[in-house]
């Protein structure tokens, strides 16, 4: 197959081309991890979501900043979902994939199903350079492409002559192959390009050649496209209007949705917001994103290690702010002391943890759901606080609101754990007015609270309010409500010092109360088919698990889903809906955790599905296995 | 000290029951800083003291103030976020040996980098009490405790060389039994903008019982300690016969006997000195064992900028420059997209 390589700067009569439409599509950008396939992907994102499609990304990258280049550990890849109607995942077989160069195509050819669309760039295809992942042959030529539409565009030499009039090195020029590969791609899909050229002038506003180059190599790819003959047809996929209530949109990834949940919940609580946090993947970057907006009165402070992170923001919340720290699985590990004793001081206190791969170090680029029972049980002690989980990436938003309700009405420090799925990926947001957030005004304690004996007048810190259970917040500064608190047991009510025996069991299971009686919503199931199974999953499985029970209705099966926000405690209704059904599945990034939290709270006999593999479930396999379970005897 | 507040020592008196061993010198440290309290002129709610674990650090409970007590190591952490986040209170931190420099080294180091308007009080007794007698990490060479039958074989920190080495501003070192003393650098403690360290050296009577007595004692001590006065010329001994001078060779410091040939060598002391190296060699004078030449006083004293009014200063420019933070137009961001019910 020979590529024809006309003047791109030609922009003369081109014949009309076939436009077909498409409901839905997944393309999957891969290259070496220097090649800027994050930043493509986001761009297209950009693109596709300003057109108004429902979409899902999923980016997925090595640990290392610069894996050694052309091998198979370094590639780096971002795969996008959109569609004209709404989507849950960023689904499970690319139609289209660009290769950036063999280990790229290596890595990632067994996740295609025949007939799919293959870009590669075959200045990227030397001898040495597939010798380096195993080809011993070229697979542009040996033939083992044939079952794939295959479209070899030589991206570099066509990028470089783009810019023989720009005054930069050729590999200066080279760098912006992905730009050329972003062009090509929106003209294939007929993406709106004025969002990425103002994105490239705004990027490279202090580099203004910088910024044209990178426009010019966008532009060529375009034109390529329009006008080269290997690619005959172009694709439209019609806006998702009817996916999306009225309102307005934008994209956003979950780490993003989460520091705007925190912002908000700051503003709705009426708290200066404070973070405490030590850089670690994926969560930094909240602390990013924190550390912009000071403006909001947001204070980020970043410590000498985990320990010093929330240390410092258990601080800020005996002071009277609304406290945080952010990190993942090993954080939380040593942490684990810190909140133990926030559990014991009672103060509010948010800790998010942005899953990952464990154990140890684990995987740290990878998504994983492995923290559950850490966050449930790992402290000394009976250590209880409550537990939630965000569903979706923009779902992030509204679980930060609620962890903050929960944290400040109850006092408690509170585990929100999303993972690396959610916090890179990304989808449309209805942006929601400030007007429609909920109210978390706090009372701080004003005076004193109890009477003695003798009729003194005195503020006990552990005298609790009688329907949350929650102790008063009494912050330094307020007079007369001088008090003392750590991490000795008290004696209810006064908050001194106590190692009575009758008074520790008290308090150990006041504690456990405060945090059985939380109040939050009942689970809800759908439902339509009366179905005698129940697929019931937690956090950022939502898409895969809701997308496999699509599938399964389509075909006819009936299965109830339903979907928990709330892990500790959980919906008041929860022992009842499990009980309603024949069969109840659990899907899991884990070796089943919840479920086993499940089967110990309600006795019933949950069937797990698990996998542990640092990436999302697939619908397919996912519904697979459902209907097996619907058809086992 | 008089106060507007009017406030006495009664007043930072918690009501809770002392609970040290008899004859403690945590006692002593208490007396003198609920006495010198009532000189800061704050209202007793804008005062923090935040702990760690051990002995020293059950001193929250004692006074009537804010108070925490934490968990091991780990009260500079907590109180930084305190401090930064709350720029008008007074927040004091009270560890020991074990607590400030085994496990909470770490934030103590940074504590003192950073700069945040803490006061730390460092009690060091040179051992662990609450455990019972281990070695802590400013026990001398040697030190035959439960845990090391033989002897321990650690070199001790030094802990205001540590402090100076971390790019503290401010740092002092006095001794539980004298009060004035204690009072005294408590009072530029409170003073200095910025991390105060005090090394208080404490007598640990059950486990560790005359440490310091080489200090304490009359007539050895006025061969073993230094008196450091700012702007004084460094002499001490009887009849202020010793001297500190700079030897010219090493440029390191050495204690001599005062001649009227030497006695325009001795060194002035100057806290003030932007550099830390002479503070540094002053630290360096005490012998680790005898604690002959021990400097007490504020060995240095420097103004640096103070963390958390920094952090402050960049959220008024922040709202200076970008104003004060709009929410609907965080959320609406730039890309965004209409869809029509």
């Amino acid at each position: 197959m020979s590529v024809e390589t006309t003047e791109l700067s030609e922009t003369g009569a081109v014949p009309a081309k076939e436009v077909r439409p498409l409901h839905r599509v997944i393309i999957r950008f891969a290259g070496d991890s220097g090649d800027g396939m994050q930043l493509t992907g986001d761009r297209f994102t950009s693109e596709t979501a300003s057109f108004g499609n429902d979409l899902s990304t999923l980016p997925n990258f090595p640990a290392e900043i610069r894996a050694p280049a052309g091998t198979l550990p370094g590639v780096s890849s971002f795969q996008l979902h959109f569609a004209d109607h709404d989507i849950l995942t960023p689904g499970d077989a690319p139609n289209v994939l660009v290769a950036m160069n063999p280990a790229a195509l290596k890595a990632n050819i067994g996740d295609l199903p025949r007939g799919a669309e293959i870009i590669v760039n075959t200045d990227e295809f030397t001898k040495r350079a597939m010798q380096k992942v195993g080809y011993t042959a070229s697979p542009l030529e040996d033939g083992s492409l044939d079952g794939y539409s295959l479209h070899p565009v030589p991206l570099t030499t066509l990028t470089v002559q783009a810019l023989k009039d720009f005054d930069l090195s050729r590999k200066e020029a080279e760098r912006s192959k992905n730009m050329f590969a972003l062009g090509l791609l929106s003209w294939m899909y007929h993406r709106p390009t004025e969002g990425t050229e103002r994105f490239l002038r705004a990027k490279f506003a202090k580099r203004p050649q910088i910024a044209e180059a990178n426009l010019a190599a966008f532009r060529a790819g375009w034109n390529f496209g329009e006008t080269t003959e290997d690619f005959a047809v172009s694709y439209e996929i019609a806006p998702a209007t009817t996916a999306f209530p009225a309102g307005t949109y934008r994209n956003i990834s979950g780490n993003l949705a989460l520091a705007y949940g925190l912002i908000a919940a700051s503003r709705q609580a009426d708290l200066p917001l404070f973070l405490g946090s030590y850089p670690i993947t994926p969560a930094s970057d909240i602390l990013h994103e924190l550390s912009r907006h000071k403006n909001f009165g947001v204070r980020t402070f970043q410590a000498e290690d985990e320990i010093a992170g929330i240390g410092a923001a258990l601080g800020a919340a005996f002071g009277g702010s609304l406290a945080v720290t952010t990190t993942s699985g090993p954080g939380v590990a040593l942490k684990s002391e810190t909140i133990g004793l926030a559990v014991s001081l009672e103060l509010p206190l948010l800790v998010i943890d942005i899953q990952r791969g464990g154990p140890s170090t684990g995987l740290p680029t990878k998504t994983e759901q492995a923290d559950l029972l850490q966050a449930m049980f790992g402290r000394n002690g009976e250590a209880p606080l409550p537990v939630l989980a965000p569903r979706t990436p923009a779902d992030c938003f509204d679980t930060a609101l609620e962890a903050a309700r929960i944290a400040l009405a109850y006092r408690t420090p509170v585990m929100l754990l999303s993972d690396g799925y959610l916090a890179n990926g990304s989808e449309p947001w209805r942006i929601p007015e400030p007007d429609e957030l909920p109210d978390l005004a706090v009372q701080f304690a004003q005076g004193p609270n109890h009477t003695l004996d003798d009729g003194t007048e005195v503020f006990w810190p552990y005298k609790r309010d009688p329907h949350t259970l929650a102790r008063p917040w009494a912050i330094p500064g307020t007079p007369g409500l001088e008090h003392r608190i750590g991490g000795i047991e008290k004696q209810d009510g006064s908050g001194n010092i106590s190692y009575d025996p009758a008074n520790h069991d008290f308090m150990v299971r006041t504690r456990q109360a405060k945090i059985d009686g939380i109040t939050v919503p009942d689970l809800e199931v759908d439902d339509p088919h009366e179905a005698r199974t129940l697929v019931l999953g937690w956090g950022s499985t939502y898409g895969p698990i809701t997308a496999a029970v699509r599938r399964l209705r389509t075909a006819g099966e009936s299965i109830a889903q339903a979907h928990l926000r709330h892990l500790n405690p959980f919906p008041r209704n929860l022992g009842e809906v499990l009980a309603r059904y024949e069969r109840v599945v659990v899907p899991e990034m884990n070796l089943g955790q919840l479920a086993m939290l499940l089967r110990a709270t309600y006795l019933v006999d949950v069937r797990s599905c698990n996998q542990v593999n640092g990436m999302p479930f697939k619908a397919e396999q996912l519904a697979d296995v459902l209907e097996e379970v619907i058809h086992a005897d | 000290m008089p106060t507007e507040l009017a406030l006495t020592v009664k007043d930072f008196k918690s009501d809770q029951e002392v609970r040290w061993c008899p004859g403690c010198g945590d006692y002593a440290i208490l007396a003198a800083v609920q006495g010198f309290m009532p000189e800061l002129g704050l209202a007793k709610e804008n005062i923090v003291f935040v702990s760690g674990i051990g002995c020293s650090s059950r001193f929250p409970y004692y006074m009537n103030t804010y108070g925490m007590h934490s968990i091991h190591g780990r009260a500079p952490a907590i109180a930084t976020g305190l401090a930064t986040s709350r720029r008008d209170l007074s927040v004091w931190v009270v560890t020991g040996d074990g607590d400030a420099l085994s496990i909470g080294g770490n934030h103590l180091i940074h504590a003192l980098r950073r700069n945040v308007n803490l006061k730390i009080l460092l009690f060091n007794n040179r051992i662990y009490g609450l455990t019972k007698g281990q070695y802590s990490p400013t026990s001398e060479v040697g030190k035959i405790t439960k845990s090391t039958p033989m002897g321990s074989l650690d070199a001790p920190f030094n802990p205001v060389s540590l402090a100076i080495g971390a790019e503290a501003s401010f740092v002092a070192r006095t001794i539980d039994s004298d009060r004035k003393h204690l009072t005294s650098v408590l009072r530029e403690a409170a003073a200095h903008p910025g991390t105060a360290l005090v090394e208080i050296y404490q007598n640990c009577n059950i486990f560790n019982d005359g440490a310091f007595d080489a200090l304490k004692d009359k007539q050895q001590a006025e061969e073993a300690v230094i008196r450091l006065q700012h702007g004084q010329p460094i002499r001490f001994g009887p009849d202020l016969a010793r001297g500190v001078v700079r030897d010219a060779a090493t440029g390191d410091l050495t204690v001599v006997t005062v001649t009227p040939d030497n006695e325009a060598d001795v060194l002035v002391h100057d806290a003030h000195a932007a550099s830390p190296t002479t503070a540094f060699a002053l630290s360096r004078l005490a012998d680790p064992d005898t604690l002959h030449h021990t400097p007490i006083g504020v060995l240095r004293s420097v103004d640096r900028p103070v963390y958390d009014t920094q952090m402050a200063d960049q959220l008024d420019l922040a709202v200076e420059q970008h104003g004060k933070g709009d929410l609907a137009a965080l959320l609406a961001g730039g890309d965004t997209w209409t869809v029509v019910g």
